[in-house]
């Protein structure tokens, strides 16, 4: 049997690590393959180990230890699958990959991403040799067309119509460049594509350099993914290696090579401009559009950007046609889209699924619903670009312009749900916080007015809002949205214009009646301790930094609300639920 | 113009990152990470090194190093705490993990230990949202955390470091 234990960033902080070596101790392997692979996408369940008989799965186990690893071996062993019966995948956890179309992802979770053979058997680089030995850059351009593929970054611009402009742009020297500057706080798509098929983001660059005439492809990686950069920089030398990158690929008169760049830590440079300056080895301070980086990118030469799950699409559509990809989706928006499922939500992972299904079929179909089964109050799609959608637009399809009219957009990926603890004011401000201390400073609107929204913000969340408050942020949001350089700062004003849309009556509590419908501002809460409940265990006292809470051993004790600092511990540290807050 | 600092680095120790990058075109950012491994931080004296090595203004890679977060200009601790500060963690109560870490080590966000052992750095997403709320401790990350979990692992990390003195 071959034996593959999920190693992605996230199933290596849930211990995957440990029950590879601790697995690595246990499975005899003259007769057994113990191997690696990537992200699958199920993070709620990790590690997860997967065995295989042959190229059929055999058996899924999930949230395994490293005291598991005898019975996976007696399993190995005897073909019984009886020893590892308490760690098999629930049918009711299996919906949530069978209700995904995988084509980004389709072999993430699945091979080893440091084994090119493993990468090959499964049609990799076949895309690449028919296109260098059938097609021309244009028919390649032509392909994407007629796929409707749009860019997976947030934007949403046809990719077809970018490359087509780089391709026709006077220039020697051309540059492709992927943007694997995973900076959504709540999205990390990129990260498991990287980490868990980095070949299929070769391919799919390759194909990309091949259209438009580049030599050269640049990936820019976050510095804050160390292992989708070590595995890439293999998956590059085995590619370079196996003739698909370098000189002459696959004896054809194409050649392309590629490198990486670590990124520094700037969501700014998720903008292509501030990327070239990144790359440039400047500050990353987005430039004046036009001209486009097609005409003039890095070191003035003409250039291409894409996203990773842009590539990461390329070479399943050059295998199956164009048609087959815009088959799926709706009128406007074609193929797959892979959303990064976060917050309070059961099932947390990777889930892509086609275009046009709708946010509550992923929230509650696949993703199981919020976790304790609380209500669902809102989730954020886009990030710090994006918005929050509510309860009553669940129905609302994935699709660029029906999210664009909630007054959220598509963005890379990140879908954070949210249950009534989470307060929006808060939600507002957390974002606002962001883009203000991310805002890179080069024009105005962005620099100062992120600044001035974040302080009524924070006056509202800390009780001292004003009457006037929500129009004077409106106003400024117009302004921003109006007048900044880049799509970081036009963007900004979009988390608090819809929080303001659809929960307008939470601002109003805030300001008018010093409220926190959801109790998560602490400024506004009141604690109590509930006599019945406490049990004089004077814990709370001790620790009550303001010296707030008086009461003696076995007896009740009182919390002085003059004195109190709102600083939550006695709350944290009471073993009998005697705190409230309200 | 050279450094007012009085700081004096192992400048030799560059000698090879630069050799191999400082003609290179656009890879400044790539020197200062590179020093930065070398050094555990960019001392005032490195960076003036760097710009009369690579023929950039004193001001333009000042300027590069204070506008990346990866960057830092003074010495780190041995554990470097990463907190995670993004959405997913946000909403499952990052900011609860972030007290408890400052009541137990008497830190807070961007400090250092007086005993150089920890510093704490608050982050904007680690991307390992379906474990939030998250920190990573130099190349380890950690899921799921609660304020007494969060202690326990800097607890653990302690005993580990004073038992092997």
């Amino acid at each position: 049997m071959k034996i593959s234990v999920g190693q992605g960033s996230c199933g290596i902080a849930a211990g995957a690590s440990k029950v590879y070596s601790s697995l690595e101790k246990s499975i005899d392997t003259n007769s057994h393959i113990l191997t690696i692979t990537g992200c699958i996408g199920m993070c709620w369940l990790e590690p997860i180990v997967d065995l295989y008989e042959g190229e059929e799965l055999f058996a899924r186990l999930v949230k395994v230890t490293p005291e598991d690893t005898e019975a996976i071996s007696k399993t190995a062993d005897s073909g019984d699958v009886s020893f590892v019966k308490h760690l098999l995948i629930t049918e009711e956890d299996e919906v949530f990959l069978s209700k995904q179309t995988r084509i980004a992802m389709r072999n993430c979770g699945i091979i080893n991403p440091d084994c090119i053979e493993d990468y090959t058997t499964r049609q990799g680089y076949d895309a690449l040799r028919k296109v260098l030995t059938t097609m021309t850059p244009e028919d390649v351009i032509e392909t994407i067309k007629v796929s409707g593929l749009a860019g997976r970054g947030g934007a949403g611009f046809p990719t077809w119509f970018k490359w087509n402009a780089a391709r026709s742009s006077q220039g020697e020297d051309k540059y492709l460049i992927c943007n694997a500057d995973e900076g959504d706080p709540g999205a990390f798509m990129d990260r498991a594509v990287i980490e868990s098929d980095p070949h299929n983001l070769i391919e799919g660059m390759l194909i990309g350099a091949f259209a438009i005439g580049a030599k050269e492809a640049i990936v820019y990686v976050r510095a804050e993914y160390p292992l989708a950069i070590k595995r890439l920089e293999k998956a590059i030398e085995d590619a370079t290696k196996a003739g698909f990158l370098g000189e002459n690929i696959m004896g054809s008169n194409f050649t392309c090579k590629m490198r990486i760049k670590a990124g520094a830590g700037a969501f700014v440079c998720g903008e292509e401009t501030a990327l070239i300056e990144s790359l440039e080895g400047s500050r990353g301070m987005p430039r004046l559009k036009p001209p486009f980086p097609a005409q003039c990118g890095y070191f003035s030469a003409p250039s291409n950007i894409n996203n990773v799950e842009t590539f990461a699409n390329v070479p399943w559509i050059l295998l199956n046609g164009g048609e087959a990809f815009a088959e799926m989706g709706t009128t406007d928006s074609k193929g797959t889209k892979v959303f990064a499922l976060t917050g309070k939500i059961k099932k947390g992972g990777l889930v892509e699924i086609p275009m046009g299904m709708t946010l509550r079929e992923v929230i509650y179909d696949i993703g199981g619903g919020i976790k304790e089964d609380k209500p669902f109050k809102a989730v954020q799609m886009g990030g710090p670009s994006g918005g929050c959608i509510p309860e009553s637009l669940l129905d609302t399809i994935i699709d660029y312009k029906a999210l664009g009219a909630t007054g959220a957009i598509m963005g890379s990926g990140g879908m954070v749900v949210m249950d009534d603890s989470t307060c929006m004011v808060s939600m507002a401000k957390f974002f606002l916080d962001f883009t203000a201390k991310e805002s890179c400073g080069k024009c105005v609107p962005c620099r100062i007015g992120t600044k001035r929204m974040l302080e009524i913000l924070t006056r509202i969340t800390e009780g001292e809002g004003k009457e006037g408050d929500v129009e004077l942020l409106t106003e400024l949001c117009d302004a921003i949205k109006d007048g900044a350089l880049c799509g970081l700062g036009q963007t900004a004003p979009n988390p608090v214009l819809t929080t303001i849309r659809y929960f307008r009556d939470e601002y109003d509590a805030h300001i008018r009646e010093g409220k926190c419908p959801a109790g998560e501002c602490a400024a506004l809460l009141t604690y109590e301790i509930d006599k019945d409940k406490c049990r004089g265990c004077t814990l709370c006292a001790k620790k009550c930094p303001a010296g707030a809470i008086e009461g003696s051993l076995k007896n009740p004790h009182v919390i002085h609300s003059d004195k109190c600092i709102k600083c939550n511990q006695c709350y944290t540290v009471c073993k009998f639920g005697a705190v409230k807050f309200s | 113009m050279s450094c007012q600092c009085h700081r004096e680095s192992d400048l030799s120790l560059l000698e090879g990152v630069l050799k191999k990058h400082a003609k290179e075109k656009g890879s400044l950012i790539t020197i200062l990470q590179k020093a930065q491994d070398i050094y555990g931080y960019l001392p005032c004296d490195v960076i003036y090194h760097i710009a009369a090595e690579t023929g950039n203004t004193p001001a333009k890679v000042m300027g590069v190093a204070t506008f990346y977060t990866q960057f830092r200009l003074t010495p780190v601790g041995k554990y470097m705490i990463m907190l995670c500060q993004g959405t997913a963690c946000h909403v499952n109560g990052a900011k609860r993990i972030e007290a408890a870490i400052t009541e137990e080590l008497g830190i807070s966000d961007g400090e250092t230990t007086k005993d150089g052992l920890f510093t704490l750095k608050c982050v904007a997403c680690l991307g390992c949202c379906s474990l939030s709320p998250v920190m990573m401790i130099n190349e380890d990350t950690y899921g799921s955390l609660t304020p007494e979990k969060a202690v326990r692992i800097l607890r653990d990390i302690r005993e580990k470091e004073e038992s092997s003195q």
